[in-house]
């Protein structure tokens, strides 16, 4: 008998055409620029196929070269310090029974809310030549490997604490109880339990830090002085000395233990799962008044440091003139004094950050729902979904340069997005991409799979399902995703540096502008503006969120 | 193409399945699957998890597509349509209600796409839950109502646009035991009532048998017997309907002679029950435990035998005694006797008695 054909429904085109258009639009903001870097990278400056030669100059030149190590050891240095610290901050949030827990939360994610910058500058206000404390140092500059790591052990931290947090709150009480009853000490049981349990969770903070690190091009730029690292000097190449293949050959190396720390969570995350059973017993901390103590203590320092970080520069951005007269003013907050641009950039920054906020919800969500829900054209989805995890393992400067290198090029038809605030755009959303991508798979897998044979057995074609059923339920993690696009694009700064015309300026890149001008106190303004604006954001967000889940989440009461 | 019964009733036929195949890369899901449905008619296919009866339904459906094979629907052949263009209301044992929309809002939800006036589509979903027994469920959501009452809704919610065919996917598994009985009357009343041809899958016998006008019995990727309750439970025509359906004892033996079987040294009657197997061949008998007759029974009696009963578990209703014949090799077997029989012989452990195992209850199969 001849193999049934399915006639496609009109239902079915308009899914096509969908995928399709999804496929394509990823192909042109993630795909295409990253094998446009790749192949920039065996070429030399007039395009000619070179193989390894850009390479091995690279290798030669030991100025360059030395910037591997200085990365490597700076990150491994900020990973040792991080994870630790993040591991007994969030011991004592899971654990214990120590007051405000949810304040020490709150406190741990503050950093989230601020660009990279401005810790590198609060340390400068700190440590700087013309530091407060300068003398804490003993000598010894801030403007280097020790501000660096200063810097990023702050900016890092809420990354390394949700991450054991997450790891640490399914733990089984169930195991706690049969190691008690057996006599184990409290010792041998976080030896033997805790940590074990809590392995997967460490490395994987280990190589998300490790990746942030090597990554991050704020606060070398800002605090790092004369010790170049591999972020910087993609920066100096491009820009500096308009050496683009050598920019690519170091996006490269820079892409290297982004990909492997990706490949490593993948792993780990399939066995954490595992580990926690459907008939597990959740664990509920006992009160141990020392140990709780302790663990308060310890919070409170560490809280208390990132509070005093963030509050350093915001104090130093109302100060007339660090360290020398400093009562107060709002002088720093007029730009035009210091900067061409002014508020403008300020002003992009929000433009941007709506924009990103409003398309990249849209687009991530949709393509999901596409992805997970209909039933057309299965082998174009999970080429979609490989393009769509990609860019968790692309730090945003090698994502920049390659946008360069694409959209530069003078045959592509694209080529009118480049120095508008579109590609910013879309360069934006395609960096964040995948994590907003997975909250959105995530929420869609929880809806029942049968709503769209219910739709098509009802008539109903799959759209309108969508916009009467689906986005309605998941209104929660469609809010979730909007606030993370809209904050990362409000701090970011490390793709959108190679991607800025004089019109579409951000305050990110304003605030590393006047602090390169020495202009501290305006940039440490501007990066406050940053954080006053992704906190404004988070609690508009909140109230908002609560006023629209009342309307559309009222079936949830029973 | 497998034996398809021809349906005897003069009822018109609705649903011609025709060689139905659908393999999964190397994995064959269903071979060669082909059968009639009449109007009207309520058939279930039962089977264990994996024996291919949802994904038949879902080729019914048109959500999933058969490799092979074609399904006619009232004279049409459907076959390559998708689901949206072929004419069925489906219920799943999720419910699959939509959580944002209260019950009204639910069963109106095919009804409100064809464009018919407001007052229209009001009128028809106050008929519809008052069919299904909620008629003042409109302005709740899902969540506020019991299991059982979502699954009403859902039933209404698949009828509000008349289908000419209802397909429902274990629709009470997800249900306590009390309500899972209880709408199985009900979903069996309300079919009556509307006459509308209808298919359910279940994994339950006894769900299948209460429902059913006929059942189809599945296990991998084939039918094993299409037939009405009575003759699936009474005549299973292969060792796994036996089984399946029902519990039954397989006593190991040898044909002895035409119509002659031997179960160690016993010989008893199965006329009729073993055509066609040869003398000397490896057989299995079967016999269901409530068919062990013991009243009335003398010694000499036809196929009887001496048993003890070495253990007997309480079932409530009765009891299951587990048999051990005194011809010590032939093999011991369980019966069903009612509290009342109990009371009447006087049976306890350990109590010799002489039970007979009918002729015309035999089923003989090949080992």
């Amino acid at each position: 008998m001849p193999a049934v054909r399915r006639k496609i429904a009109v239902e079915d085109w308009v899914a096509i055409a969908a995928v399709v258009a999804l496929a394509a639009y990823l192909l042109v903001t993630v795909a295409l620029p990253l094998w446009a870097l790749l192949s920039k990278s065996f070429q030399n400056q007039n395009g000619a196929f070179v193989g390894l030669a850009n390479f091995v100059r690279y290798f030669e030149n030991p100025a360059l070269s030395q910037s591997i190590f200085n990365s490597i050891w700076v990150s491994l240095a900020t990973t040792a310090i991080v994870v630790p610290l993040a591991f007994m901050y969030a011991y004592g949030i899971t654990r214990s029974c120590m007051p405000f827990k949810s304040v020490f939360r709150t406190l741990a994610l503050i950093p989230i809310l601020a660009p990279s910058l401005l810790p590198a500058i609060s340390f400068i206000y700190l440590f700087g030549n013309q530091g407060i404390a300068k003398g804490i140092l003993g000598g010894y500059s801030i403007y280097g490997p020790i501000g660096i790591v200063m810097a990023q052990v702050f900016y890092c931290f809420p990354h390394a604490v949700m991450i054991m947090i997450t790891a640490l709150a399914i733990a089984d009480q169930r195991l706690y109880e049969a190691a008690d009853s057996l006599g184990a000490s409290r010792t041998r049981i976080f030896f033997t339990v805790t940590l074990p349990g809590a392995k997967y969770g460490l490395l994987n903070a280990s190589f998300v830090v490790f990746t942030l690190v090597i990554t991050d091009f704020g606060i070398p730029k800002v605090i790092g002085g004369r010790f170049n690292v591999l972020a910087t000097d993609i920066y100096k190449q491009v820009i500096g000395q308009q050496q683009f293949e050598m920019g690519a050959v170091v996006g490269l190396i820079l892409l290297a233990p982004a990909v492997l720390a990706f490949v490593v969570e993948r792993l780990v995350q399939r066995k954490q799962v595992a580990l926690l059973s459907a008939r597990a017993v959740p664990y509920q901390p006992k009160p141990a008044t020392t140990f709780d103590s302790v663990m308060f203590m310890f919070c409170l320092v560490v809280g208390g440091a990132l509070a005093v970080v963030l509050g350093v520069a915001a104090w130093g951005s109302f100060i007339k003139f660090w360290p020398y007269n400093l009562s107060l003013t709002l002088d720093n907050y007029v730009f035009s004094n210091f900067d061409s641009g002014g508020w403008s950039s300020y002003w992009h920054s929000i433009e941007m950050a709506i924009w990103t906020s409003a398309v990249g919800t849209s687009v991530i969500f949709a393509g999901a729902y596409l992805i997970e829900k209909t039933r057309v054209f299965d082998a174009l989805k999970i080429f979609t979904v490989l393009i769509a995890t990609l860019p968790l393992a692309v730090p945003g400067l090698v994502l920049g340069l390659g946008y360069i290198f694409f959209f530069n090029h003078p045959s592509n038809p694209f080529g009118f997005l480049y120095g508008t605030m579109a590609i910013l755009v879309l360069n934006t959303i395609a960096h964040f991409y995948t994590v907003a991508h997975i909250t959105a798979t995530t929420a869609l897998k929880q809806m029942d799979a049968e709503f769209e044979a219910v739709s098509s057995s009802l008539k109903v074609p799959f759209w309108r399902t969508f916009a009467r059923v689906t986005v309605p339920v998941c209104m929660p993690a469609i809010l979730d995703i909007g606030i993370y696009m809209f904050v990362n694009a409000m701090t970011t700064v490390s793709a959108v540096i190679f991607l800025y015309s004089a019109d579409t300026k951000l305050a990110s890149i304003a605030v590393v502008n006047m602090e390169d001008a020495g202009m501290t106190a305006a940039a440490a303004a501007m990066a406050m503006m940053i954080v006053y604006t992704s906190a404004g954001a988070r609690l508009l967000n909140v109230f908002f969120g609560q006023f629209l889940l009342k309307r559309t989440q009222a079936w949830r009461q029973r | 193409m497998s034996a398809a019964p021809k349906v005897s009733s003069a009822r018109k036929l609705y649903l011609s399945i025709e060689g139905v195949t659908k393999t999964f890369g190397t994995f064959t899901a269903l071979k060669d699957v082909g059968f009639d449905i009449v109007d009207g008619e309520f058939v279930c296919f039962l089977g264990p998890s994996g024996c291919g009866k949802t994904t038949l339904l879902r080729i019914v459906a048109g959500l999933e597509s058969q490799t092979t094979g074609r399904i006619i629907q009232g004279g049409k052949d459907v076959s390559a349509l998708p689901p949206a263009e072929r004419d069925f209301g489906i219920v799943f044992q999720s419910y699959a209600l939509f959580p944002n929309l209260n019950i009204a809002d639910n069963v109106a939800y095919g009804l409100k796409s064809r464009g018919r006036p407001r007052a229209e589509t009001d009128a028809r979903v106050a008929e519809l839950l008052t069919l299904v027994g909620l008629p003042d469920a409109g302005p709740k959501y899902p969540a506020q109502l019991s299991g059982g009452q979502q699954q009403r809704v859902a039933l209404a919610r698949a009828l509000a646009i008349s289908p000419g065919l209802l397909l429902l996917d274990e629709p009470l598994s997800a249900l306590d035991a009390r309500v899972r009985v209880r709408l199985r009357h009900e979903i069996r009343a309300l079919q009556r009532r509307l006459g509308i041809t209808t298919i359910m899958v279940t994994h339950d016998q006894e769900e299948a048998l209460t429902m059913a006008d006929r059942i189809v019995v599945m296990n991998h990727g084939s039918i094993e017997q299409i037939g009405t309750p009575m003759e699936v439970y009474r005549q299973p025509s292969s060792p796994f309907v036996a089984d399946f359906v029902g519990s039954m004892n397989f006593i190991d033996g040898r044909m002895a002679g035409p119509g002659r079987v031997r179960l160690g040294t016993l010989e008893i009657g199965c006329a009729g029950a073993a055509d066609g197997l040869a003398v000397g061949a490896a057989v299995k008998v079967a016999i269901r435990p409530e068919d062990v007759a013991v009243r009335g029974i003398a010694a000499g009696a036809p196929n009887s035998l001496r048993v003890k009963v070495s253990t007997l578990d309480f079932l409530g209703a009765f009891c299951r005694a587990t048999l051990k014949p005194e011809s010590g090799d032939t093999p011991e077997f369980v019966a069903d006797f009612s509290i009342n029989l109990m009371r009447d012989m006087g049976v306890g452990e350990g109590k010799d008695m002489i039970v007979a195992l009918p002729e015309d209850r035999l089923r003989v199969f090949a080992a």
